[in-house]
């Protein structure tokens, strides 16, 4: 056991440093770190300027523009990413849709779609959940039957992230309803445009649009559009799941919004002394601190262990990151909240839900505050929630 | 002791839960949101008929005559509604700064206006430093003939923006800190010199920034100089009245949550069944239940004339309240999964109205703090 990081894997985590924090746009990092909405354009401005140096795609197969990095490259580049408020690619392109296109379509399906998916010439949006279908995502019932050389789409998807911005879909359908509930589900790809589609927003309880609902109607796509074979979209989810593995626990991300709260805490004063320098708030945002170092080599860990994984198979050690990691998001919240103090109050979002206090209301950092504690109640949620998580564990670990 | 009501309790308990039933459903008060001042007009004309805007003033003043107890059975049944109307600014807050500094001529003029739903208070005394702490206080309150001028910003006050009265804290003498030298004024909001921002709250609620520039006061109430403690009263009292409310709001949580696991249904079976959310909606009222026994105890303390022992125990309540508050309100949205993630849907509007009360006149680790420096509760 050696628990140093080679002198290669240092030099590489500085390289990242040094292009996230000077070459990237200070602007866009700003937003971030201040946890305000990005727009379209700015999201698309930074996933390219990632792409243009390969590294919006590092975790994809080295021909289709991978970078065959190391899990432990992978962490740096991670890790110093959120740290500098570089907003990280379009998941639902990288992590999500490209890798499988990438693993199980064929030679077309991938010269089609994966360089305009790097690139986000494509906007891509996750239609998995149903209104019927959350944490029993195989209760799908969004059907698509073959009717010649086309696909016929019927059903209704929901909470799909984004899809106001989105120029495809990828849909899980059932296309066998005779077969068992997970053997006849199918992986389909449909733009957004088509007749046949509609969409509803859906306001968060933070005031945002993030989410969506999304009916089909009689959407017919060409038979081409199926990812792989057919009635095996669910192995396809579940490889696209488990895909996401180091990124889960947004150890970086944290890091960066406990830096943010030290600071804001140096500014807001409780009578004559600073927040920060009453010793319960330091001892509550230490103990934070200690759970996120321990999840930080947690992670480690994990990530060391990727080298000997069989690739593709969900482990489900990256259940507990994604426990422990979403349950340190949102003390953080909390704590955030209790800095800013009666200025948490106002309620100062603009249509386009930019979370910042333009109004003049106090601090301008307060408008914030309470929308992302709000908004943060989700990372328990989606992606599988803490309790579907535990039961994970309980299974695949434990044995029982 | 007796934890029953007495009859005429459970009749004001009875008209109230009925007006909030009938009167006050989720789409009335989406609608009452888009009015002028963010709430209802008529709904409040409701409430003086029923006599709940003078509820704890006396009878000479067209009150109710009401105590702590009845307060309390207001508040929440207000909190299951989520009553948008300044009752809170206007009728705890307002009314209770005039009933306990004010003049009896002051409280002639004034109660009996409030009682009748023709006057709306807001009390201005946040600051932009001061946070939680109600002796820090800077706008300044100068002599100008027979009267006081106004200076500085009060933030975040409750309903500002519709109140008719301001009542206002501000410095007569002393430094930023100091408890002596704090005054409370009465302010027309349409005086020269006062300028209101208003706005929406989190919780959908209203408030405003408020600034005084050489604003002319109509009167003081009580000693210029030594108003604070009078204050500290009022503040209390509004606590003990916002722990109530934080019951209904958690009461409810509670209600939709366990209804809501006995019908969601996932892998072919309520999500109600599983016995690991069966276990946390155990423990979501086990912190109900808590923070309700620590309202009452609130609602019995904060009358209290010795101050310490009311401070201490107001606050130890509020600890409970903010605790039991955000537990209840993280695990009512967590148990439904992403439908509480909705303006859609209602359970979310609880959740944050619960946050802001968590937040109001101070989080728990604040009065988790007075407590501890005032000794044992026992
Ligand atoms: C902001 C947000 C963005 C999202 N984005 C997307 C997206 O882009 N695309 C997409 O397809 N989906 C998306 N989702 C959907 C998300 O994946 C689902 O919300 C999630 O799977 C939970 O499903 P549900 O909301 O229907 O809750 P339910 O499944 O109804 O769960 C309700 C509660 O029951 C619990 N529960 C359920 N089953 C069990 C069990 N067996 N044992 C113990 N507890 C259980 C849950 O943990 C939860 O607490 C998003 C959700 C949110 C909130």
């Amino acid at each position: 056991m050696d628990l140093n990081f080679t002198p290669e894997e240092i030099a590489f985590r500085d390289e990242c440093r040094r292009f996230f924090r000077q070459e990237f746009p200070e602007a866009i990092r700003r937003k971030v770190l201040e946890g305000q909405h990005l727009t379209r354009e700015e999201i698309v401005t930074s996933h390219r300027l990632l792409n243009a140096r390969g590294w919006a795609t590092p975790n994809w197969p080295k021909e289709w523009g991978g970078q065959d990095w190391s899990p432990v490259q992978l962490y740096f580049y991670q890790d110093e990413m959120q740290q500098a408020g570089v907003p990280s690619p379009l998941g639902f392109n990288t992590s999500m849709v490209g890798p499988v296109i990438a693993q199980f379509g064929n030679l077309a399906t991938k010269e089609r779609f994966l360089a305009k998916t790097a690139n986000l010439d494509i906007w891509w949006c996750q239609g998995f959940s149903e209104p019927g279908a959350g944490s029993d995502l195989a209760g799908l019932r969004t059907r698509a039957e073959r009717r010649g050389d086309t696909w016929v789409i019927n059903g209704q998807k929901t909470w799909t992230t984004l899809a106001q911005h989105a120029d495809w879909i990828f849909v899980l359908c059932r296309t066998d309803p005779a077969a068992k509930k997970q053997e006849g589900i199918s992986f389909i790809l449909a733009p957004m445009d088509t007749p046949g589609i509609t969409r509803r927003p859906i306001q968060t309880i933070d005031g945002g649009h993030e989410v969506n609902e999304i009916f089909f109607d009689d959407v017919v796509v060409p038979a081409e559009n199926l990812v792989g074979e057919v009635n095996k979209g669910w192995d396809y989810a579940k490889f696209l799941l488990g895909n996401e593995r180091t990124g889960i626990a947004r150890v970086g991300f944290s890091k960066a919004r406990l830096k943010r709260i030290r600071e804001l805490a140096s500014l807001e004063h409780v009578g004559s002394h600073r927040i920060i320098d009453d010793p319960k708030f330091r001892e509550k945002l230490s103990a934070v601190e200690i759970e996120l170092k321990a999840l930080e080599m947690t992670q480690l860990r994990v990530v060391a262990g990727d080298r000997k994984r069989d690739k593709g198979k969900p482990d489900p050690a990256s259940s507990i990151l994604k426990l422990k990691g979403s349950q340190i998001q949102q003390t953080s919240t909390e704590l955030l909240m209790e800095v800013v103090g009666p200025y948490v109050m106002p309620f100062a979002m603009s249509d386009e839900g930019s979370g910042r206090n333009e109004t003049g209301y106090g601090p301008d950092y307060a408008a914030g505050a309470a929308p992302a504690y709000f908004n943060t109640r989700k990372v328990s949620i989606y992606g599988g929630s803490n309790e579907i998580q535990r039961n994970i564990i309980a299974k695949a670990i434990l044995g029982f | 002791m007796d934890f029953d009501l007495t009859d005429d309790q459970r009749l004001l308990k009875d008209s109230v839960d009925r007006l909030i039933a009938d009167r006050y459903d989720f789409e009335q008060r989406k609608k009452a949101r888009t009015e002028k001042d963010g709430w209802s007009r008529a709904m409040w004309a409701q409430f003086a008929e029923l006599g709940l805007l003078g509820l704890p003033f006396a009878e000479e003043h067209g009150g109710f005559g009401g105590g702590p107890v009845e307060t309390m059975i207001v508040m929440e049944a207000f909190g299951r509604g989520l009553v948008l109307e300044p009752f809170l600014a206007t009728v705890i807050l307002g009314g209770g700064l005039v009933r306990r500094l004010g003049s009896a001529a002051q409280q002639d003029a004034l109660l009996p206006q409030v009682a009748a739903g023709k006057l709306l208070l807001a009390f201005a005394h946040v600051e932009r430093f001061s946070r939680y702490d109600l002796s820090d206080v800077q706008a300044t309150a100068t002599r100008a003939g027979d009267g006081w001028v106004l200076n500085g910003e009060k933030s975040v006050v409750l309903h500002g923006d519709c109140a008719d009265k301001l009542l206002v804290t501000a410095r007569t003498a002393g430094g930023r800190h100091d408890r002596a030298g704090i005054g409370l004024f009465l302010v027309d909001a349409a005086a020269a010199g006062v300028s209101r921002k208003g706005y929406a709250t989190q919780d959908g609620l209203r408030a405003a920034e408020v600034a005084f520039a050489n604003a002319p006061a109509e009167a003081v109430l009580g000693d210029p100089g030594g108003a604070l403690p009078g204050v500290e009263r009022v503040v209390d009292e509004a606590i003990a009245a916002i722990c109530a409310e934080a019951v209904g709001l958690m009461q409810c949580m509670h209600d939709i949550t366990v209804d809501y696991m006995k019908t969601r249904q996932q892998f072919g079976r309520a999500i109600g069944s599983f016995q690991v959310l069966q276990h946390r909606s155990v423990d979501m009222l086990v912190a109900l239940e808590q923070a309700r026994s620590m309202a009452m105890f609130a609602t019995m303390m904060a009358a209290d004339e010795d101050e310490t022992i009311r401070r201490r125990s107001v606050s130890a309540a509020k600890v409970q309240i903010g605790r039991s508050g955000r537990h209840v309100g993280q695990e009512a949205v967590q148990l439904h999964g992403g439908i509480a993630m909705t303006m859609e849907y209602k359970v979310g509007h609880y959740f944050k109205r619960m946050t802001m009360l968590e937040m109001l006149f101070g989080d728990a680790d604040t009065h988790q703090k007075i407590v501890s420096e005032m000794g044992s509760l026992f």
